[in-house]
């Protein structure tokens, strides 16, 4: 009989998880599907799913109407960039809290992570104007400074964690044999943390890849990324959902397929510490 | 050379005094023991020595130089953690050969120390291995050998084997003695285990509460304990304490008697008592007996002597191998 219900168990939970992925899934689905159809059965009533005359129409409008590889180019930069600073900058910074902190280091965390609560339109006149003045306003290196500071709290914290889970005894036989500070952090700590600095790597780039806020109000078209790409098709023209699929779809592919191939660590470094 | 004494040295966290102040000298190619209770601040003194914690007072000299505040690398010792601590991304050579690589010699004579050492210590076979694919013993032994190819001044180990099984540790403390005849040089060897402090040691430093309590010889920490806490620390199974009526009538506050110091008859003897739990270790044999007005007292005797639970016997203690305590613990 027990078998029998766990079976039962097992199957309406696997019924319920896949439900749920679709769910989450689905509008990403509706918005590929919807890249493919023209203008008119985009917005049919009842919607159509998967019946009706498939085309590339939009996509070759899309490409013709704006730079997509520049933007893609722009969008890599900004986030690969900002996310090596930030590791440049992280990695000491959690090396020094994780084996060597102070009484204030747990507070120190709080407060940098206290920096990501704040809404990031409270200071969007300030750094507009700083910006402006500096000459920083729509250029990647600008755009890449402004993510690196948003996400250095988030990149801090994870490679915290991370190190904690590094016995400290390793680092202080490293130090037994001689190795200075810079070789202790190179030759041991880092390979060993290696599994961690990658899906922080990971993580940080898609949330740089899709950061919109900074990147929508800094830049203009220089150095405009996807997420500009795509917001040009909103509004403004009209409502022209299949186009602005279309560069949707061109948008998120790249940062997909990343996320595909890395996704083993992409998970490991999201439960990281939930399990030991 | 490795000679290394510790002057007045102190430590405190914040206002919780660790250890209150050590003068110590451990001469070249000395091996000793720091032994006590957990929290007795023996892996703290290491540390001090060794130089990854940092004295609150005092001075550290190794070899007639003051090392009080070098870095750890700069001390010439090489330490053995009790968690192995080896780099788990390299194999077993590049675990030996880290400080060599760290000193920067040339790879030739990196190489020829890393064999010497994998030679000595049997890891000749492992040398292309991860720490994760060996054993605990041989974890272990490359983290010997790690520490061995730096030629130290002084080896440190910090209870190296208490993550061991018991047949292993056994294995371990003769290959760890056997080195230091090998090498003759100075080790300082942190345990709690007295069996480990009595076996290998040529003196040992008996630690309670961050301080000293004795300095000596395994023998004369046997025979002759200076207070009741190292008579009670030193000898398996303890020395039997006795308070009251019988240590009164040797003029003594605490009377101390080895359990192989007492004779057990079931017809004769000084005390009387009942025979509780027996322990057969097959060479021996340890009886615990209840004896009245003197409490309970653990006797060791050969392996063929047999009681049973409930049995009346009779102990006579050997009147030339009792030791006696004064108020304050201390032997008189």
């Amino acid at each position: 009989m027990a078998r029998t219900i766990t079976t039962r168990r097992k199957m309406t939970f696997t019924i319920l998880g896949w439900a749920i992925g679709f769910l989450i899934f689905f509008p990403i689905l509706w918005t590929f599907l919807t890249s493919f159809k023209t203008e008119g059965t985009a917005v049919a009533t009842p919607p159509q799913f998967l019946f009706f005359d498939w085309t590339l129409e939009n996509y070759r409008e899309v490409q013709s109407r704006s730079d997509y590889m520049k933007h893609v180019t722009n969008s890599i930069v900004i986030s690969v960039g900002s996310t090596l600073i930030g590791l440049a900058l992280a990695i000491p910074a959690a090396w020094a809290m994780a084996f060597s902190p102070t009484k204030r280091t747990k507070d120190v965390l709080m407060w940098m992570l206290s920096t990501k609560m704040m809404p990031p339109v409270g200071v969007l006149v300030p750094l507009y104007l700083i910006f402006r003045d500096w000459g920083l306003l729509d250029t990647r290196i600008g755009l890449v400074g402004v993510l690196t500071m948003i996400n250095l709290p988030i990149i801090v914290w994870m490679l915290y964690t991370y190190f904690k889970e590094i016995p400290g005894e390793i680092l202080e036989a490293a130090r037994m044999d001689g190795a200075s500070l810079m070789k202790e952090i190179v030759y041991v700590l880092t390979p060993m943390a290696v599994p961690g600095i990658a899906s922080t790597m990971l993580l940080n780039i898609i949330l740089a890849w899709n950061e919109a806020f900074w990147t929508l109000n800094l830049s203009a078209s220089n150095a405009a990324p996807l997420t500009a790409f795509i917001a040009s098709y909103s509004s403004p023209e009209g409502l022209f959902w299949a186009k602005l699929s279309a560069a949707s779809t061109m948008a998120i592919a790249p940062i997909l397929i990343m996320g595909w191939f890395s996704q083993k660590q992409l998970v490991r470094g999201l439960t990281f510490g939930a399990v030991k | 050379m490795g000679s290394i004494t510790l002057q007045k040295v102190s430590k405190s966290f914040g206002t919780t005094s660790v250890i209150p102040e050590i003068d110590l000298e451990i001469d070249d190619g000395e091996f000793v023991v720091f032994v006590g209770p957990s929290g007795c601040g023996k892996s703290t003194l290491l540390r001090m020595i060794a130089g990854l914690e940092d004295l609150s007072g005092g001075r550290i000299v190794i070899d007639g130089k003051d090392m009080s505040n070098e870095a750890p690398a700069k001390r010439g010792l090489s330490m053995v953690f009790q968690s192995y601590a080896l780099y788990p991304h390299m194999s077993v050579y590049g675990n030996i050969a880290f400080p060599l690589k760290m000193d920067g010699q040339d790879k030739g004579a990196i190489d020829k120390k890393v064999k010497d050492a994998a030679h000595i210590l049997n890891l000749t076979n492992y040398l292309d291995r991860r720490p994760g694919q060996l054993s605990g013993g041989q974890r272990q032994r490359v983290a010997i050998g790690r520490a061995i190819v730096r030629q130290p001044k002084a080896f440190l180990f910090d209870e190296p084997l208490s993550n061991l099984d018991a047949a292993l540790r056994g294995n371990m403390r003769l290959e760890i003695s056997d080195l230091h005849h090998q090498l003759k040089t100075t080790m300082i060897y942190v345990t709690h285990d007295q069996v480990e402090a009595m076996t290998m040691a040529d003196k040992i430093v008996v630690l309670n509460a961050g301080r000293i309590e004795q300095v000596g010889s395994p023998l004369d920490l046997y025979r002759s304990p200076r207070n009741v806490f190292v008579a009670g620390f030193i000898g398996s199974p303890r020395m039997n304490l006795i308070e009251g009526l019988e240590a009164a009538k040797q003029n003594a506050v605490t009377l101390g008697v080895r359990p192989e110091h007492i004779r057990i008859s079931k017809t004769e003897g000084t005390w009387k008592g009942t025979v509780g739990v027996t322990e057969h270790l097959g060479s021996d044999t340890f009886i615990h007996v209840q004896v009245d007005g003197v409490g309970k007292i653990t006797v060791r005797t050969d392996g063929d002597f047999s009681t049973e639970f409930g049995q009346q016997v009779y102990l006579t203690p050997e009147p030339a191998r009792l030791h006696r305590f004064d108020a304050n613990g201390q032997a008189i």
